[in-house]
């Protein structure tokens, strides 16, 4: 299933499987969570269940940082609808809420009926008419190559209902993998946001950079040095289409897609230094931002879509500064940090993630833009390429784990903390995806 | 090297014009005395005959190093931490390179930037740069035309050293010379 490109015999994208799975482990921040019980969905069919629910919930949920899921052993039972729930035994162990379902075949060979539950442990014992139990009841006819985007879908009910935040389960990570073993070492990855479902979508003998997600999910913008030099491409990832956008003399770098999707940031050194510019895809005209004599990079949109925030050395060390698209002027933001770079705003437009060093290490950090006050999230010294969840509830970033380039998650408040090993090369660059449904 | 081969035939026609008529199988000749014998009497060379030896060619690089010293097969510039000023130490490679692209004006060079790991990827790509273009300034300054010289800079993308320790990444900071 080979696209060959006109272009160059360099380069294939392929939608085969690529044999690296990414597995997220926990390493901080269960303590803190809200106890919840996620219990084994009951398999009303012939034979094996045809996916596993409760542990894909399950592990949704502790992996947001926000839930720490009961184990099945410590269940006083295991029920699978509410009228069978004897609440006081759940509010003896202090658990919160419970997620219980019902998996049966459909008449419709292939297909099968979910139905799920979201109980509220506390209302339940207090058993009064008025107060009803059931958060959430829902009833789905799922084929069986949905099941397990389903359980994700679950996962995204619960979470919203018990946290009022929107959940980010049905979301995929973009990433740059390189496989010095492979004829192509460098590979742009795409796989669910637990590392599940991995495919490769282009490969090449030279690096690819900065993979950016389209607003609408459907798209990555990024570098690739397919032909010895930097030049910036769109991708459909549904029709593998690729487009060429830039290829300037020197630099063509650090490709994010506006909020309306119709621009991109860029950084272009063509004129001299390496500057911001916008640059509009269906006209491929250029607006320049910057223009002095030091670096100007890392464009990243604010969410309202009206300014840009940068990384540039015009005080000296590298800081992150904002300009304003409506008056093009520019401020400084960041101010604490012997060196910050690679600023994101969250969703909500409250916080700047970014990589800030302090004592020659690199760190996440989070600032918040109002008090200025800048927190390190992470504690080891090379991290870099923080990518916020579309719910503003986590940062994926690289760093360097036992000697290798790896995947790391950290949540908003710095207390969950998980790395993504790699157990096949280095893998670094990830891109959070925006809500895919 | 069109030099070597040019003056490999001479070294080879010389003495064949002396030998005359000898046999073309030069290598046995010496040693086929007995068979020239006959012919040798109606020679106009009496009794004595020559012969060449292989000459001890210096391989084209080694030319190019007696040319422009033994800087000139050096390729790597290194930096130091975040800077791209060029060390004195590398300025004999760096007048090397360009007294050999002065004098041979259809050779491209194309110099890569290269930068460690420390700092953000988009931030390297912008650093490599820099590096690539202090030693493109430093050759042109030397007299190389700006249209012998491409500059590609691959940031932390290209590393020679995978580790991550401090001897890694002192050798991963550096500009190649690729022609």
């Amino acid at each position: 299933m080979f696209i060959r490109f006109i272009m160059t015999l360099v380069l294939v994208t392929a939608c085969s499987s690529a044999s690296a799975r990414l597995e997220i482990l926990i390493t901080e921040g269960i303590n803190s969570a809200r106890p919840i019980a996620v219990v084994p969905f009951k398999w009303l069919g012939q034979g094996k269940k045809p996916q596993n629910f409760s542990e894909i919930i399950a592990a949704d949920l502790q992996r947001s940082g926000k839930f720490n899921p009961l184990s099945i052993n410590n269940m006083p039972k295991t029920p699978s609808n509410s009228a069978e729930v004897d609440y006081a035994a759940w509010t003896k162990l202090g658990i919160e809420a419970i997620v219980m379902g019902e998996v049966k075949p459909d008449t419709k060979p292939g297909n099968y009926i979910v139905t799920f539950e979201l109980l509220d442990v506390l209302t339940g014992n207090v058993n009064m008419a008025d107060y009803n139990p059931i958060m959430d009841k829902r009833r789905n006819t799922v084929a069986t190559n949905q099941l397990r985007q389903y359980a994700h879908r679950i996962s995204d009910i619960v979470y919203e209902k018990l946290t009022g935040e929107r959940g980010a389960f049905l979301t995929r990570i973009a990433y740059i993998a390189v496989d010095r073993k492979s004829s192509h070492p460098y590979q742009l990855r795409i796989s669910d946001y637990d590392g599940e479902g991995e495919k490769l979508v282009l490969r090449s003998k030279q690096p690819i950079m900065s993979p950016s997600w389209s607003p609408d999910g459907r798209k990555l913008a990024y570098v690739s040095f397919e032909n010895r030099r930097s030049q910036i491409y769109i991708q459909d990832l549904y029709t593998q289409k690729r487009e060429l956008m830039t290829s300037f003399p020197k630099i063509n770098g650090s490709p994010t897609w506006s909020p309306d999707g119709t621009q991109l940031a860029l950084v272009l050194s063509k004129d001299g230094q390496p500057e911001i510019y916008t640059f509009n895809i269906l006209t491929k005209s250029l607006q320049r931002l910057t223009k002095n004599r030091v670096i100007d990079t890392e464009p990243s949109w604010a969410p309202d879509g009206k300014s840009i925030i940068f990384s540039s050395e015009r005080g000296g060390r590298a800081q992150i500064y904002q300009v304003s698209l409506t008056t093009g002027k520019t401020k400084r933001i960041t101010w604490e940090g012997e060196i910050n770079l690679g600023g994101t705003i969250t969703p909500d437009g409250d916080n700047l993630v970014l990589v800030s060093r302090h004592n020659g290490n690199y760190m996440i950090a989070v600032q918040d833009l109002d008090s200025g006050e800048l927190r390190t999230l992470t504690k080891t010294q090379l991290d870099e390429s923080p990518s916020i969840a579309p719910n503003g509830s986590m940062i994926i970033y690289s760093t360097v784990y036992q000697g290798k380039q790896g995947l790391a998650l950290v949540s908003m408040d710095g207390r969950f903390k998980a790395n993504i090993p790699s157990n096949n090369g280095d893998v670094k660059s990830p891109a959070w995806s925006p809500f895919l449904q | 090297m069109n030099r070597s081969i040019i003056s490999k035939s001479l070294l080879i026609a010389l003495p064949m014009l002396a030998l005359g008529a000898c046999s073309s199988n030069s290598d046995v000749d010496a040693e086929s005395a007995e068979k020239n014998a006959t012919q040798a009497v109606e020679q106009v060379v009496d009794d004595v005959q020559t012969n060449t030896i292989e000459a001890i060619e210096l391989t084209a690089e080694e030319q190019l190093a007696q040319l422009y010293t033994d800087a000139i097969l050096k390729t790597t510039i290194r930096f130091e931490f975040d800077k791209s000023l060029i060390m004195p130490d590398y300025a004999m490679i760096l007048d090397a390179h360009a007294k050999y692209l002065v004098n041979n004006t259809d050779k491209t060079i194309t110099i890569e930037g290269h930068a460690d790991e420390l700092g953000t990827p988009e931030y390297n790509i912008a650093l490599g740069e820099r590096r690539a273009l202090a030693v493109s300034t430093y050759l042109e300054n030397m007299g190389v035309a700006a249209s012998q010289i491409t500059v590609v800079s691959y940031g932390e993308e290209k590393p020679v050293n995978l580790g991550h320790t401090k001897m890694a990444r002192i050798e991963n900071r550096r500009a190649e010379l690729v022609y």
